[in-house]
């Protein structure tokens, strides 16, 4: 995983609340066996009619989000199936950073593993930047893991909490199987005392 | 010592390192594997050069998107072919036991590990699916993950965690006739929502959890993700012990007796507490249906559908609104008078003998209403083969159901088994999503009584009256 450190982007404002797995990544794209090239399927109920046009009226049609690299969304973002396809998409698209007032467990620990930083802020705060990213041309963040900032253009930063351990493996872009493969002993002494 | 929970209780007994600033290394005892979620996991393994550490703790099936008709047919579906063959190419490289689509143990993972005793009291548990929740109802600490943790699980036997915070959901008294476990999760759900137990371990208590089955108890844990918990946990007793006596994988003899004796020392120690509680009445409890597009979005059978007018919040009005467009409903109207096209008994909630039990009962000597494709699909095909010996395979058949293999099918629809655009299920899975079960397909969800009964009518009806 590569390190993040900080990311500068455009915002993508997606007002809705319990966003679920199951629109993030639609069943039918989990039948491939990489990890990849899921980007184009992000959405996809939302973005595409059923003949496969584009609906102009989704948020990640509009020409000025086009670029979009930061998501600002409701609460509870990735609820229900515990599907990594999701992040993947997410990440294949473009997406590195993910603001939100709360997320579900399992997708927030997928978010992690896979160099997207889930970002949570006041419901207020979230509510604030949403209307900034939907009224304003070009409204990019400044997101900062080392200081635990989101720094608006004009200077203003909320900052948010995040587990040391979770910030640390993101900043070194640590391969978290090595890092408990260095406890092989440990794990051993367990399953001995364990008789397992 | 302090008293403890049964959660911490097994989480003690499974640290294997912890360390100030750092994730706690937990070991896993068992972990389930299926085709859907696993194929980059062990892709990773092989870039990485590195080896599974217990594949003698490891259990794989296929139940996602296997095909539930003839299964002596070749599979239509090539992707889904490819990655079950990745499965089996996957165990075969790495020594993991597979249970494939033709093996006599084939069925929902969920469904599986507790029928061949893999899943016990004390354990810890992961797979690669949220509902992996359903096996705490033996009182194990079970949880879902994705597929980077398959990952981590396969290369080390183990995996990073933080404490999540405990929650007891107490419910006590006796329900009333015709409402079902499957009817106080929906209850626990729609009081708490669907994030209500974020960043917690849920804990089921009180009279009626005891009064319960241990499939209808795992009906319950199943869904504890729906309310956002990483797991839902019951503690073990002596239901519990006779469930796994005998089974394939159960310890046996002596064994058994000094594994039994340990397991009744799991449960919550008196005097302990919990982060989060809450009490429901059990017998204030109605059936319940779905009428939106999460599982939090529900109501008493005798209820109307909701006006988003009065919902506290704009976002909930927005939401509700939303909901009501993508179900073609409309506020107010009695959940009695909503007709339906197809029905759905099955998943890893409800596929149960015992959910296949109370299902035939209904249909028994009725027919499928004219304007409904009913569909029964076993959890297993040790399910199937039990509810075909008790004959009620042909209770079903002759009621109208078509009678299927065993697979996931249309809770998730990722085989041939969909809803139409703008079709309305009846169904006992669990998740009512937009599109979950096809592309504009509108899921309404039920117990198996109701879904039985909503069959026969063609629309809901309150099993509580129901032709009494």
């Amino acid at each position: 995983m590569e390190p993040f450190l900080e990311h500068i982007g455009l915002c993508v404002p997606l007002d809705r609340v319990n966003i679920d797995t199951d629109q993030i990544i639609p069943k039918q794209f989990l039948k491939r066996i990489e990890r990849t090239g899921f980007g184009e399927f992000l959405f996809y109920d939302w973005r595409y009619y059923d003949d496969g046009s584009t609906n102009p009226d989704f948020i990640l049609n509009h020409d000025q989000y086009k670029d979009g690299t930061v998501l600002i969304t409701g609460t509870n973002f990735g609820c229900g199936s515990s599907r990594e396809h999701a992040p993947w998409a997410l990440l294949d698209y473009g997406f590195r950073v993910i603001i939100a007032p709360s997320f579900a467990d399992i997708f927030k620990n997928n978010c992690y593993k896979n160099g997207i930083l889930p970002v949570i802020l006041s419901t207020e705060a979230v509510e604030e930047l949403m209307l900034a990213a939907t009224s304003e041309d070009d409204y990019r963040l400044r997101i900062n893991l080392e200081a635990q900032l989101v720094i608006r253009p004009d200077g203003v930063s909320c900052s948010f909490e995040i587990d040391d351990f979770q910030k640390n493996c993101m900043l070194k872009g640590i391969d978290e199987i090595g890092w408990t493969l260095q406890f092989e002993s440990q794990i051993a002494d367990y399953e001995a005392q364990s008789r397992i | 010592m302090s008293p403890k929970t049964m959660f911490k209780k097994i989480w003690d007994n499974h640290v294997v390192r912890e360390s100030q600033g750092e994730a706690t290394v937990l070991y896993i005892d068992t972990h389930l594997i299926h085709e859907v979620t696993s194929p980059q996991a062990f892709e990773g393994l092989r870039l990485a050069n590195r080896r599974v550490r217990r594949p003698d703790q490891a259990f794989a099936t296929m139940d996602h998107n296997v095909p539930t008709t003839d299964r002596s047919l070749p599979i239509t579906d090539l992707i889904s072919k490819k990655q079950m063959e990745t499965l089996t190419k996957n165990c075969e490289e790495f020594g993991i036991r597979l249970y494939d689509l033709h093996h006599s143990n084939q069925g929902i993972v969920h469904v599986l590990g507790p029928e061949l005793g893999i899943t016990q009291p004390g354990m810890t548990i992961v797979c690669g699916d949220s509902h992996t929740s359903t096996h705490g109802a033996f009182g194990a600490l079970a949880f879902g993950i994705g597929t980077s943790e398959i990952e981590h699980v396969l290369a080390t036997q183990c995996l990073l965690q933080h404490q999540p915070e405990t929650f007891e959901i107490c419910i006590d008294g006796q329900l009333q006739f015709g409402v079902t476990a499957k009817d106080i999760i929906l209850s626990v759900i729609g009081r708490i929502d669907i994030d209500g137990g974020t960043g917690t371990v849920v804990e089921y208590t009180g009279s009626a959890i005891k009064s319960l089955g241990i499939e209808e108890r795992m009906t319950i844990c199943n869904m504890s993700i729906e309310a956002g918990a990483r797991a839902g946990m019951i503690a073990p007793d002596d239901k519990t012990y006779e469930y796994i006596a005998g089974r394939e994988f159960a310890p046996k003899g002596e064994e058994f007796d000094k594994a039994v004796a340990n397991w009744k020392k799991l449960s919550t120690d008196s005097g302990a507490t919990y982060d989060h509680s809450i009490t429901i009445s059990a017998a204030d409890l109605a059936p319940q249906v779905t009428w939106g597009t999460n599982p939090g979005m529900v109501i008493n059978v005798t209820e109307t559908i909701p006006d988003p007018d009065k919902m506290p919040t704009q976002h909930q009005k927005k939401a509700a609104e939303n909901a009501l467009m993508y179900m073609d409903l409309k506020p107010n109207t009695p959940i009695t008078q909503i007709t339906i096209d197809k029905v759905f008994i099955g998943s890893c909630t409800n596929s149960r003998i015992t959910d296949l039990r109370v299902a035939a009962e209904i249909a028994k000597d009725r027919k499928v209403s004219s304007n409904v494709n009913a569909i029964v699909v076993p959890g297993s095909q040790a399910v199937k083969r039990q509810a075909e010996a008790e004959g009620l395979d042909e209770v079903f058949r002759s009621a109208g159901f078509e009678w299927r293999e065993a697979g996931c099918s249309m809770c998730l629809a990722m085989n041939d088994d969909v809803l139409q655009p703008g079709e309305r299920c009846a169904s006992t899975s669990n998740r009512n999503f937009e599109g979950r079960q096809g592309k504009d397909g509108r899921t309404h969800l039920v117990s198996p009584q109701m879904a039985a009964a909503a069959a026969i009518e063609g629309k809901f009806v309150d099993v509580r009256t129901w032709r009494s």
